[in-house]
């Protein structure tokens, strides 16, 4: 058995630091393993979240060794452990422990985008008559775990702290998933201008590169929502028949 | 009295999983206003990682399909132990529990004929589980979710109920603490619901997280409600063997139902050996004709891997025992082989199974679309649950009391069905929700005494209070209650054992009354587990009086020491209850006679 150092970050909102601990690595250890061992052995209280332990759950997400990662799913064979293995709490979001970060402003901004809404069903069963073709794009998005690396890594919030404009790489991929839905007739475009700040995004694609589920968030989702914002804010006809619809 | 915020609801649901949510939108909807609280954020329940499908005979896959055939399958994969009123409610209402969910945004794979595509699993006769690849739990909590936050719904997400209120007989509200400041929270409710979900922790290999300690099952206990059907844990037998740290991750039967199949070290199909009599009929006699099933030839019969969870366990197990297990201690379960039927089966596994393909992958370096998958038995969910009414869902003996979902008893009986718990959580979190808005409009009058608040509080705090001694640390005693579980209480079960553990659980939880866990209030998952342990030691005392109890093999309760299923024990369910003096006490309660018309469907389904 190998032992490794981990150095993890110990702390609270007025601040902290990291502290040291050896870790003995069992076969096919993932970070949260380390975690997890140095919290039952050397630190009862450290706090973590975590539920699946199979990247399902979106619970486990922290910087290791700098890097937007599910500690869960990040084995540490992977990781040059001749170093000490830094982790560290998400960097976009207040700290409320250790490893723990208040994450409630994703929850809000989620409630404040318009809701799925659905056209009258076509079905005498009261469903809706959808091919495989039709349902394959939003299902991407629905893989989206609600890690919010995606949000963490997004120069957008992390450098620029926009949260109060910006809603965010997960947010978008969330207002896609009911956009790109056969069945809504909802209509977020204007919104995603004027609330949810979808100008801002520059296309770095960084969030696309750390999402776990490796949902295609830049292209498939961020660009063809800025389409449809361009073609309604350039296109007075499509904007006029939006009205009339009283979309 | 300590600090504490005081929060008023007319119903409150603890648990935030796919009943809890449910059962919140259906009371919110009703106009009363609803608090719901859960351990982890939102959306992160149990329920998010369920991954095969949600059982419901929509007959989109097979027309011969009906409510009346998975009424009959429930009944036969439970040994007729289940509450057969649920059975029926739940086989008739599921459908349209299922269709609702489209009307939400939930997108589930389709069939060519631009409808909700249904897939096969263990014990359905028909390809009956409604999916969306292999993460169907996901697809099914976020649509719950993204719905709920447009109802009028208070969650207080990463708050744990420490104990219930009760005026006189009726509930009365939740003592509960906010994980991250450590603030005491006292809840007023006039009814209260519980969606908390499983055990699975009270077993050192679980597919379970952390939160399955069996809280709803305790603090309902303690509150007065019987607990059913305790004996009954099903062991899933497929959870990942290797490396240690996946020890007990679930490998969803999806992947027998898609064509999956179980070797030993020899290469043998052992499946095919010892077929159970009450599925001899339905089971196939030849591989060729398990594969016919599998691609949807309607003559053929399923192969043997979709047998029922607790007889596939029970299989792996006698393989492993006699010297014919994989290297790390359980069976090879090859999807890989399908190559020989499917041209492009690498695109094919990984379409339908995604997450297990990356599972694999990245947790145990196995190409499943190239090499097979060690697999074994992990405790999965727990049958036994609170009593209720099965109309309702009314505790039977805590008016204002509901229940739903994984934590409440009786339509599995003796044994689940994959499948039947999402849509489990859908119809009697939907019922939960309807009757508890209904309860609290017509009982609106109670009080919560300061006595059982300070009472709350006194508990709650005491661990922190005291220096987590090396013998005493809650993580410490959480293993030891684990292994000892799994040691005597798992798989195999015989009278000896059963003493044994029954005995040392009693002097673990002696130890427990002077755990300490130190540290200071905010975030510290110490003290949380401290508290935690409390309940886990009281629902594994109740497995285990009820294991004892059972002296026969039924479903997913193997005694080595009485290995036929009896007749006799086929009539009764066993109801556990707190004593007048504090003590468990276990009874007979004979099954109610089934409605006749019920009663013909099962033997018309043979
Ligand atoms: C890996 C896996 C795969 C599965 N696959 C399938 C499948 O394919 N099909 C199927 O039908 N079933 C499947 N199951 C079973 C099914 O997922 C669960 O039985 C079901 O999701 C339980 O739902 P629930 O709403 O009862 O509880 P959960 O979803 O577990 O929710 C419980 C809630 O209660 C809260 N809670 C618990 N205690 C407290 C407390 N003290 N205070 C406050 N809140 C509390 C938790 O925080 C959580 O929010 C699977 C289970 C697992 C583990
Ligand atoms: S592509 Fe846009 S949303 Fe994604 S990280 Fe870059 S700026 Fe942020
Ligand atoms: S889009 Fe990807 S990275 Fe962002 S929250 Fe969802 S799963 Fe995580
Ligand atoms: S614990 Fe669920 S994603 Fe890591």
């Amino acid at each position: 058995m190998k032992t490794a150092t981990f150095k993890v970050w110990r702390g609270n909102s007025d601040g902290g630091d990291f502290q040291s601990y050896e870790v003995e690595l069992d076969h096919g250890y993932v970070v949260l393993d380390a975690i997890h061992q140095i919290q039952a052995e050397q630190a009862n209280d450290m706090a973590v979240r975590w539920n699946c332990k199979a990247g399902k759950c979106g619970s486990c997400s922290a910087e290791v060794n700098g890097q937007p990662r599910l500690m869960c799913m990040t084995r540490c064979d992977d990781l040059d452990l001749d170093k000490p293995v830094t982790v560290e709490p998400m960097r976009t979001f207040p700290v409320i422990k250790d490893l723990v970060t208040d994450v409630s402003w994703n929850y809000e901004v989620k409630a404040s985008i318009a809701k799925f809404a659905p056209k009258p069903s076509d079905q005498d069963d009261g469903t809706w008559y959808m091919e495989q073709y039709d349902v394959e794009r939003p299902q991407e998005f629905r893989k989206c775990i609600e890690c919010f690396l995606c949000q963490d890594v997004c120069h957008v919030l992390r450098d620029h702290h926009m949260h109060d404009e910006f809603a965010g790489p997960r947010h978008f991929v969330y207002t896609a998933n009911m956009e790109m839905n056969p069945i809504d007739v909802g209509d977020r475009v204007v919104s995603l201008r004027d609330e949810l700040g979808l100008g801002y995004c520059n296309i770095t694609k960084c969030c696309t590169k750390v999402c776990p589920e490796g949902i295609a968030i830049t292209d498939n989702a961020i660009i063809p929502l800025k389409e449809r914002v361009v073609d309604r804010s350039y296109d007075p006809i499509a904007a006029l028949i939006s009205m009339v619809k009283g979309g | 009295m300590a600090d504490h915020k005081v929060v008023e609801h007319d119903v409150l649901v603890i648990g935030a999983g796919g009943a809890g949510l449910r059962a919140a939108i259906e009371a919110a909807s009703a106009g009363v206003s609803v608090g719901l609280i859960c351990k982890s954020l939102l959306g992160k329940a149990h329920t998010v990682m369920a991954e095969g499908g949600v059982a419901a005979a929509l007959a989109n896959a097979d027309e011969r399909d009906s409510w009346k055939v998975h009424f009959a399958d429930t009944m036969r994969g439970g040994q007729y132990l289940n509450n057969w009123r649920m059975a029926e409610l739940h086989a008739k209402e599921a459908p349209d529990r299922v269709r609702e969910l489209e009307g939400w945004g939930a997108l589930m794979d389709r069939t060519p004929d631009g409808k909700m595509n249904q897939r096969n699993f263990g014990g359905h006769a028909y390809p009956r589980l409604a999916h969306v690849g292999d993460r169907t739990g996901l697809e099914m909590i976020r649509t719950l979710q993204d719905h709920s936050i447009h109802q009028d719904i208070d969650v207080h997400m990463e708050v744990t109920v420490h104990k219930l209120f009760k005026d006189g007989d009726r509930v009365a509200g939740a003592f509960a603490y906010d994980r991250g400041t450590g603030e005491f929270m006292v809840f007023k409710a006039k009814a209260v619901v519980m969606a908390t979900g499983g055990i699975g922790r009270a077993f050192l290999v679980t597919s379970n997280s952390w939160e399955y300690t069996g809280d709803g099952h305790a603090l309902a206990y303690h509150a007065g409600a019987e607990l059913v059907d305790m004996e009954f844990i099903q062991f899933h037998p497929t959870g990942m063997v290797w490396p240690p740290s996946v020890r007990g991750i679930l490998v969803t039967e999806g992947v027998r139902g898609e064509g999956g199949i179980l070797k030993n070290s020899e290469g043998k199909r052992f499946m095919f050996d010892d077929i159970p009599p009450l599925y001899q009929g339905s089971t196939a006699d030849t591989p060729e004709e398990g594969w016919r099933y599998v691609i949807g030839d309607r003559d053929a019969r399923r192969p043997p891997e979709l047998l029922t969870r607790d007889h596939v366990a029970r299989k792996i197990t006698k393989e492993v025992k006699e010297g014919r297990g994989s290297p790390h201690g359980g069976a090879f379960l090859d999807i890989a082989w399908i190559k020989e039927h499917i041209k492009d089966s690498e695109a094919h596994i990984k379409k339908k199974l995604p997450s297990m393909y990356h599972q694999f992958k990245e947790l145990a370096g196995i190409d499943i679309t190239k090499e097979p998958m060690e697999v074994g038995p992990t405790t999965h969910y727990v049958m036994g649950g609170i009593k209720v009414d099965g109309d309702t869902q009314m505790a039977t003996t805590v008016p204002g009391l509901f229940a739903a979902g994984e934590c409440a008893g009786g339509l599995h009986g003796a044994n689940r069905l994959g499948g039947n718990s999402l849509s489990d959580l859908l119809v009697f979190g939907k019922r939960a929700g309807e009757y508890a808005a209904k309860f609290a409009q017509e009982n609106p009058s109670f009080t919560v005494s300061d006595d059982q608040i300070a009472v709350a509080e006194a508990e709650a705090i005491a661990p922190l209070s005291r220096d987590p001694g090396a013998d005493v640390g809650p993580y410490r005693l959480q293993a030891e209650l684990q292994k000892l579980m799994q040691d005597k209480a798992g798989i195999a079960r015989e009278e000896e054992g059963l003493k044994e553990a029954h005995e040392e659980l009693l002097q673990l939880k002696a130890r427990a009354e002077v755990m300490g866990s130190g540290g200071s209030r905010d975030y510290n998952p110490g003290w949380h587990t401290a508290l935690d342990l409390h309940n886990l030691m009281t629902v594994a005392e109740a497995v285990v009086v009820a294991a004892e109890a059972r002296q026969e093999s039924r479903g997913a309760h193997s005694r080595i020491d009485h290995l036929e299923k009896k007749k006799e024990w086929g009539t009764f369910n066993h109801v556990i209850k707190k004593g007048s003096g504090g003590e468990m006490e276990i009874r007979r309660e004979p099954i109610p006679e089934i409605r006749q018309e019920l009663k013909d469907i099962i033997e018309e389904q043979g």
